[in-house]
């Protein structure tokens, strides 16, 4: 594989653009490998990638049932972020931030991560007191966060509506300098041309119909493209989750599948500069490279596998849009679509060995699952290879559903749709 | 979408809350063990096509309906309602 | 290109002159023009510049699906940008400039981006802007960011207003041309609840403006309008369908029409909800792709079409077309009459229609077959075009070139059916080898289609499939009793289109998306880096991304990749558009929810009151609240200092009114309660009132607040405010799901219900003025009783002796009616003694000194124990939580537990600190807990604070240190027990 470079793009246009290699194979199934990854999202790529550079596993195949890349990292609002309270969210999301922050050099693709800040608007002192709360909490971790107060507010984002007319005024806020976005699709494609440059295969069109068990364990996978063993199948299939675990016999998971709408408006010169969440509702937004607003707001709140959504929270959204920037009003909505969110019901993710032997399952991501991809594969890697969790993983159990140890971020408690 | 409310009629689902999943069902507070809590209160099934669930028309007259709808196409496929007022209401 | 204005034609109003600027220059069109038409008019060549590599472009279409010409409109106090002059009607005032250049339209440093054009292919930003260091990007980031996006964002709020209406229909018209006008009527006529919208300014669609048919599509209107049934909205555009024939309209008010009142909206939302939906959306015609097709002068040959006829302009002096199918044939000879010189037609096939030849032999132009145009000279505008022998069968050049002068070239590829309505609903397109087009598929029910959008390209057929269609879907919706079988007309291939995708052979640039400048060299590159895939080809190369959402760009894309992966189109699939169809102002989705109205206010009966007496307000959910009520240059901390301090002094009045209230009702009230709280309630006697803690499922805390027992089956439960809609909700779950045995109704009577606490040493003197006839002796109105009664004035009042603050304290009610009149007579009884109005800060100083938790320390993960609250809970009868609370986690030593903590020095205890043991060690630094609430307490001239720390009551007694390192602040703080102030409650009970 060709390293890409400035100079690779130079010498490719002299000779007319002619030469360049397919980003990554297109390889027949093998009869075994290693390790099966089931899903070609970004968890499952880096996965595969990990289990390559990190453990020298190799002989890894990444099933996919579309293309890659096409679920919820080909569908996102693209903000990386590490600012939660809770202590094993906290540590796992800095995991993956610093990955992030090394992630276009390791794979040699630019994934554009852009640490433009992320600042979480309080619009209510109580809010800004939890926001002290949790910005000491990475203070002490060892985390990036500032808390800001109105004046420092309005320097930072100056587009803000900060009049006191408003329905919720601003107070203050919560800002994570190291924070901000990446460019979505690349993260697949770079993990993608990066595991397959380590020898993993990457099989497209490739669905898993059911599983190869011998007794209660999962010893291989049948597919549109035949059926393929393995004594590990990670499981990594972001919004289908209780669909697949199904085909392995398990009926029942902490998770519910709901769609989240996202939107970006039409290209515009820069307008604002950070990622800005709040408004006195669900709502949070970014400018991409490209000049679209990308943003977004909650869950339509029902059990769902659309991808696509309703006007009511369409409409939602929009009010706190303008709620922030009232100068917006005459700026376009371009497109909207939905992706499905595994939201487990405690709001926080799943890496773990099991439920069933030789299975490993990746999931419950809710909405965060974007900036997780870094550690998620990094992690899921490690208990693959290890059979056993990384320190940063180890909260992530199914098992915390049982004995009370769960991370309720949002302390909403055990309702998919609060989380 | 529009969700059928036994008392209103078909009402848009910003009336409404959503309560989830229909099929769990309270285990017995004297007897059940430990594991029947945790999957009355965290395991659901998740189906992707039909799935009972419980609406409450809280924007309107407050009744719980239970609602089967197709979760790929959103199409509501039966209705009953809940609670001691369900006699004569719904289908 | 030098456009210029017919003698005759269009539907323009020549009587009336209107005069606008585009980039400062004067120009003055007609009414009836759009922006597009009236610059095309005054000769106006350039109209943008492309996205990436900032070529210059001219006008492409007719419509909604422009990509090149797009503006920004200002106005005295408006700014809106990436409007595309094709929509834009011509006013007087009107001031549009050009976008994405600098320093002017026609000089454009950054077309500079086009030397290093071949670097700049698809998806070179993945490969480069690496180094040298991590940091690199956000470097790079700037240039490109400055360099990419259309118009600029306004600076100031928009100042005009949006408005939203729901409405209901039988039938949803989209698409006023032939079909839809004929279909409308149609449904009209049998009584349906018609509504016809188009998104143009006037109705007729493909057909708009020829005076042939201009009779047919006037009197269908005049017909449908004679219906009270039938509406019709132009200037409106269908987005979005949603479910359940649920669909999202947009109607333009105000920009075409400056004298509208000024409280008519600038847009309407239509929330529109229909039991079918006809979409008579029509086609778009589809670009060819040839190197230099984007150069300012190449435009949709249709558009030429449309521009005469529609606004009397012809598009330039002398006018080529370039085809690979029959319809462009059409009219030219009406086109030659009004003076559109059109002087040559290349066509790609070597064999045309008998039809088609006939309009060339009638017009007498040059008829060039087998031919394709290879190349466009000019930069700003086409000096004249090279053409050359082309083999359809590979796509190449086969002979050599020779130059055509012209001004002006109509391209078209054929025509692609607006399935993006049918699309968004899940509808998988159909691709139809036949007409070699698109065409929606099977629809779920909730929609049909007539028209070109489904496949009829020929006039008459067009108005046949509308009769079949909409008496099809009349019978669905019984409005139709007709039994006759429906046959819906064939689809003849009319346009007999021979596809070309792309002329190859020659170099240069061969644009398929113009806005976003992806080539068909692009498509090539994507394919050999392998993103085979139609949504990897979207995402790679940007393509169908732009503003006009791939409506020109995305059938060729398509084609390109079958092409290069040897498959055939349907193989290779298409991608699934996303609403909406035209981009949609935030204002319109965000309607009159704005400002202070982005959520409803919620009031106490005694809002105004406090307003009057000066206090600051604070948002509690939708509820204002009094923050504190200033006194003179008093700070908020010396105002909760003195308010808190005159209720432990004298008397304090409090306004609690937003709490939330609801009536448990029926014979299993009691029993239903003892469920729903971790605490018994059964034996509560009548006229007594108690303290209620409610878990979740889980086993945590969920909500607390006093329940008084009014009789033996009547209940009123006090909530929190910030939980108030969420219990109800969650107590009529059990109610009709899990016990809908048990006999209880449950009633909301937060509205209904005015309170104030009152509290302090002088509550009772001030209460028996108030209150004459009630005794509040110590053993007649003991602890925790209800006592019924009325003012001086005659207010009916229910009152509780309860105590939040741990003064002697009462919560007093009466119905909200009267909630301002008691307020006032509470207060002009407490004249006497100092009585002193407080607010949610001094509630917390006074509760916090008591060591009573609120939402901050009930953070739902807080359980019962941690508040120290495990042993109030019931040990026989089973409660909501009480399966779980004793799981292995929350009999974890580790868990929070409830303290108070005293600063050390003089220095306030900032919420949000945490407990450590040395504030100096180093990150990562282990939290020991968490500060939750902090005040300073007059009533121990300490600053103090609760807390939730790990294994707290062990650690009472001992020192540590509240740390805020945000603020690089660290208090010396003594845990304590979290009730600071007279801990056997000897105030509070008398």
């Amino acid at each position: 594989m060709a390293r890409f470079s400035a100079w690779a793009l130079a010498k490719n246009a002299l000779t007319g653009n002619q030469h360049w290699d397919s980003q990554w194979r297109k390889p027949e199934p093998k009869p075994a490998y290693d390790v099966i990854i089931i899903g070609g999202g970004g968890h499952g790529l880096a996965t595969a990638f990990y289990l390559a550079k990190e453990h020298g596993i190799h002989n890894v195949a990444v099933v996919e049932k579309g293309w890659i890349g096409s679920g919820n990292v080909g569908r996102n609002t693209t903000i990386v972020r590490s600012n939660y309270e809770l202590r094993p969210n906290a540590l796992f999301y800095e995991h993956s931030m610093r990955l992030w922050e090394g992630l276009s050099q390791v794979l040699n693709y630019n994934v554009m991560f852009s640490q433009r800040g992320v600042l979480n608007l309080a619009h209510s002192p109580g809010e800004l007191d939890a926001f002290a709360t949790r910005g000491n909490a990475l203070r002490l971790h060892g985390i990036d966060a500032e808390l800001l107060d109105r004046n420092e507010v309005t320097r930072f984002v100056p587009q803000l509506d900060m009049s006191a007319e408003t329905r919720f005024p601003i107070v203050g806020g919560l800002l994570q300098p190291r924070a901000g976005t990446a460019r979505h699709d690349a993260i697949a494609w770079g993990y993608a041309r990066a595991a397959d440059h380590l020898g993993i295969d990457i099989l497209e069109n490739c669905e898993v119909t059911g599983f190869l068990k011998d007794g209660d364990a999962v010893v291989g996978v049948q597919t549109t493209r035949g059926d393929i063993k393995s004594a590990k199948i990670g499981v990594a299939v972001a919004g289908n989750t209780s669909d697949v675990m199904r085909k392995a016999g398990i009926e029942n998971l902490p998770i519910e599948s709901h769609v989240l709408q996202a939107f970006v408006s039409e290209s515009l010169k820069p307008a604002v500069n950070t990622v800005v969440t709040g408004g006195g509702g669900h709502f949070y937004m970014s400018q991409s490279d490209k000049g679209g607003l990308v943003y977004g707001g909650n869950i339509d709140k029902y059990n769902s596998y659309a991808q696509r959504g309703n006007l009511p929270v369409i409409e939602d959204v929009h009010t706190l849009m303008l709620a922030l920037y009232p100068q917006f009003a005459k700026l376009r909505m371009l497109r909207h679509w939905g992706g499905i969110m595994d939201m487990s019901l405690d709001g926080s993710p799943i890496i773990t060995k099991g439920p069933l032997p030789g299975l490993y399952l990746n999931a419950g991501w809710c909405y965060g699952g974007f900036k997780a991809t870094p550690a998620s594969g990094w992690c899921f890697a490690h208990t693959i290879a290890n059979d056993a969790p990384h320190a940063l993983n180890a909260a992530f159990t199914l098992e915390r559903f049982n004995s009370g140890y769960t991370i309720d971020e949002g302390g909403a408690g055990p309702f998919a749709k609060l989380h | 979408m529009l969700i059928p409310c036994p008392h209103c009629g078909d009402r848009d689902v910003s009336e409404y809350s959503y309560l989830g999943d229909a099929t769990i069902k309270r285990p017995n507070q004297e007897k059940a063990n430990p594991h029947k809590w945790e999957t009355f209160v965290y395991n659901r099934q998740n189906p992707r096509g039909p799935h009972k669930e419980l609406w409450q028309h809280n924007g309107g007259c407050r009744l719980i309906v239970e609602i089967t709808r197709d979760t790929i196409s959103h199409e509501i496929l039966s209705m009953k309602a809940t609670g001691p007022h369900k006699t004569g209401l719904g289908k | 290109m030098s456009g210029f204005r017919l003698d005759s034609g269009g539907q323009i109003d020549r009587n009336q002159p209107r005069t606008f600027t585009f980039d400062g220059r004067k120009v003055s069109g007609f009414a009836g023009d759009t922006l597009a038409s009236a610059l095309l008019a005054n000769g106006q060549t350039l109209f943008g510049r492309s996205f990436k590599y900032h070529r210059p472009r001219g006008l492409m279409s007719v419509g909604s699906e422009e990509p090149n010409a797009l503006v920004t409109l200002t106005g005295p106090d408006t700014h809106e940008p990436n409007a595309r002059a094709t929509m834009v009607e011509v006013v007087d005032g009107l001031n549009a400039s050009s976008q994405n250049r600098w320093p002017s339209l026609s000089v454009d440093l950054l077309s500079a981006n086009q030397i290093g054009g071949p670097m700049l292919q698809a998806g070179f930003y993945y490969k480069t802007f690496m180094g040298p260091t991590r940091k690199a990007w956000r470097f790079y980031e700037r240039f490109i960011r400055r360099a990419a996006g259309l118009g600029k964002a306004a600076q100031k709020p928009d100042p005009d207003r949006y408005e939203k209406i729901n409405s209901f229909a039988d039938l949803l018209v989209v698409g006023g041309g032939l079909a839809g006008l004929t279909a409308a009527l149609k449904a009209a006529e049998k009584g349906a609840r018609v509504i016809l919208i188009d998104e143009h300014a006037r109705f007729g669609g493909y057909h708009r403006g020829d005076p042939r048919e201009q009779d047919t599509i006037n009197s269908l209107l005049e017909r449908i309008q004679a219906f009270d049934n039938a509406t019709i909205l132009p200037r409106t555009t269908c987005f979005g369908q949603y479910d359940c024939s649920t669909f999202g309209l947009v109607e333009r008010v105000t920009a075409h029409n400056p004298t509208e009142t000024e409280f008519a909206p600038c847009e309407r939302l239509h929330v529109l909800r229909v039991r079918h939906a006809i979409l008579a959306t029509g086609a778009i015609e589809r670009p060819l792709v040839f190197p230099g097709n984007d150069a300012p002068g190449v435009m949709l040959a249709d558009a030429i079409r449309a521009y005469a006829l529609r606004f009397g302009v012809s598009a330039g002096k002398n006018i080529v077309l370039f085809t690979s199918h029959d319809g462009a044939y059409r009219q030219l000879s009406a086109l030659q009459d009004l003076g559109v010189p059109i002087n040559a037609i290349v066509d790609t096939r070597t064999t045309i229609s008998d039809i088609a030849m006939a309009q060339v032999a009638a017009t007498g132009m040059q008829l060039i077959t087998g031919h394709a145009v290879t190349r466009v000279h000019g930069y700003h505008g086409i000096k004249r075009v090279s053409v050359a022998p082309f083999d359809p069968y590979t796509s190449k050049i086969n002979g050599k070139e020779r130059a055509i002068e012209c001004d002006c070239l109509g391209m078209s590829g054929g025509w692609t059916p607006s399935i993006h309505l049918t699309s968004q609903m899940g509808g998988v397109p159909e691709w139809d080898s036949t007409l070699h087009t698109v065409l929606p598929g099977k629809s779920n029910g909730t929609w049909s289609v007539c028209g070109s959008v489904a496949g009829y390209f020929d006039r008459d057929d067009t108005i046949a499939s509308a009769e079949t269609m909409v008496e099809e879907v009349l019978r669905k919706l019984s409005l139709s009793r007709a039994r006759k079988a429906v046959t819906h007309p064939e689809k003849q291939d009319v346009l007999n289109v021979g596809p070309v995708w792309s002329i190859k052979g020659i170099g240069g640039k061969a644009f398929v998306d113009f806005q976003h400048d992806v080539t068909a060299d692009d498509i090539t590159i994507a394919h050999q880096e392998g993103f085979l895939s139609v949504e990897h080809l979207k995402r790679y190369t940007t393509l169908g991304m732009g503003t006009d959402q791939g409506k020109l760009s995305n059938i060729n894309g398509l084609a390109l990749m079958a092409e290069a992966r040897g498959l055939d189109i349907p193989t290779v699939g298409t991608t699934r558009f996303r609403p909406p169809y035209t981009p949609v102002s935030f204002g319109a989705l965000a309607a009159d929810a704005r400002g202070g109205h982005l959520q409803p206010t919620r009031r106490t009966a005694m809002h105004y009151w406090h307003l009057d007496a000066g206090a600051e307000m604070i948002d509690a959910g939708l509820w204002k609240r009094p923050r504190v009520y200033r006194r003179g240059s008093e700070d908020l901390e010396q105002a909760y200092i003195r308010e808190a301090r005159m209720t432990r002094q004298s008397i304090g009045i409090v306004d609690v009114s937003t709490l939330g209230k609801i009536n448990v009702q029926g014979p299993d009230a009691a029993q239903f309660l003892d469920r729903v709280y971790s605490n018994g309630f059964a034996k509560l006697p009548v006229g007594k009132a108690r303290y209620g803690l409610m878990l979740r499922e889980d086993g945590i805390v969920y909500d607390d607040g006093t329940t008084w027992r009014l009789d033996d089956t009547n209940f009123l439960m006090t909530t929190t405010t910030a939980q108030a809609a969420a219990v109800l909700e969650h107590m009529e779950l059990y109610l009709s799901v899990h016990w809908p045995d048990l006999k209880v109704h449950l009633t909301s009577v937060t509205d209904q219900w005015a309170g104030a606490a009152v509290a302090g040493p002088k509550v009772r003197e001030m209460l028996q003025i108030a209150i004459p006839e009630t005794d509040f002796d110590n053993e007649a109105f003991p602890f925790m009783a209800i006592r019924h009664g009325k003012t001086s004035q005659g207010i009916p009042v229910m009152m509780c002796r309860l105590s939040f603050s741990g003064e002697m304290a009462y919560e007093v009610y009466t119905p909200a009616r009267f909630g301002l009149a008691l307020w006032e007579e509470l207060h002009s009884a407490g004249k006497e003694m100092d009585l002193v109005s407080y607010g949610t800060e001094a509630l917390d100083t006074l509760r916090i000194e008591k060591g009573h938790v609120v939402n901050s320390e009930l953070n739902g993960r807080t359980t019962a124990e941690m508040v120290g609250m495990g042993a109030m809970a019931s040990k026989k009868t089973p409660y909501i939580g009480s399966a779980m609370k004793d799981r292995p986690a929350f009999k974890d030593r580790r868990r929070h537990q409830l303290v108070g903590l005293v600063s050390k020095s003089d220095e306030c205890v900032l919420i949000g600190s945490h407990l450590v043991r040395n504030p100096a060690l180093k990150t990562p630094c282990l939290s020991l807990g968490h500060v939750t609430s902090a005040t300073y307490s007059p009533a121990l001239e300490k600053y103090v604070a609760l807390a939730l720390l790990e294994n707290g009551q062990e650690l009472i007694g001992r020192d540590l240190y509240a740390t805020f390192p945000m603020k690089g602040i660290h208090v010396a703080v003594e845990v304590v027990d979290p009730c600071f102030f007279d801990k056997d409650g000897e105030r509070m009970r008398g």
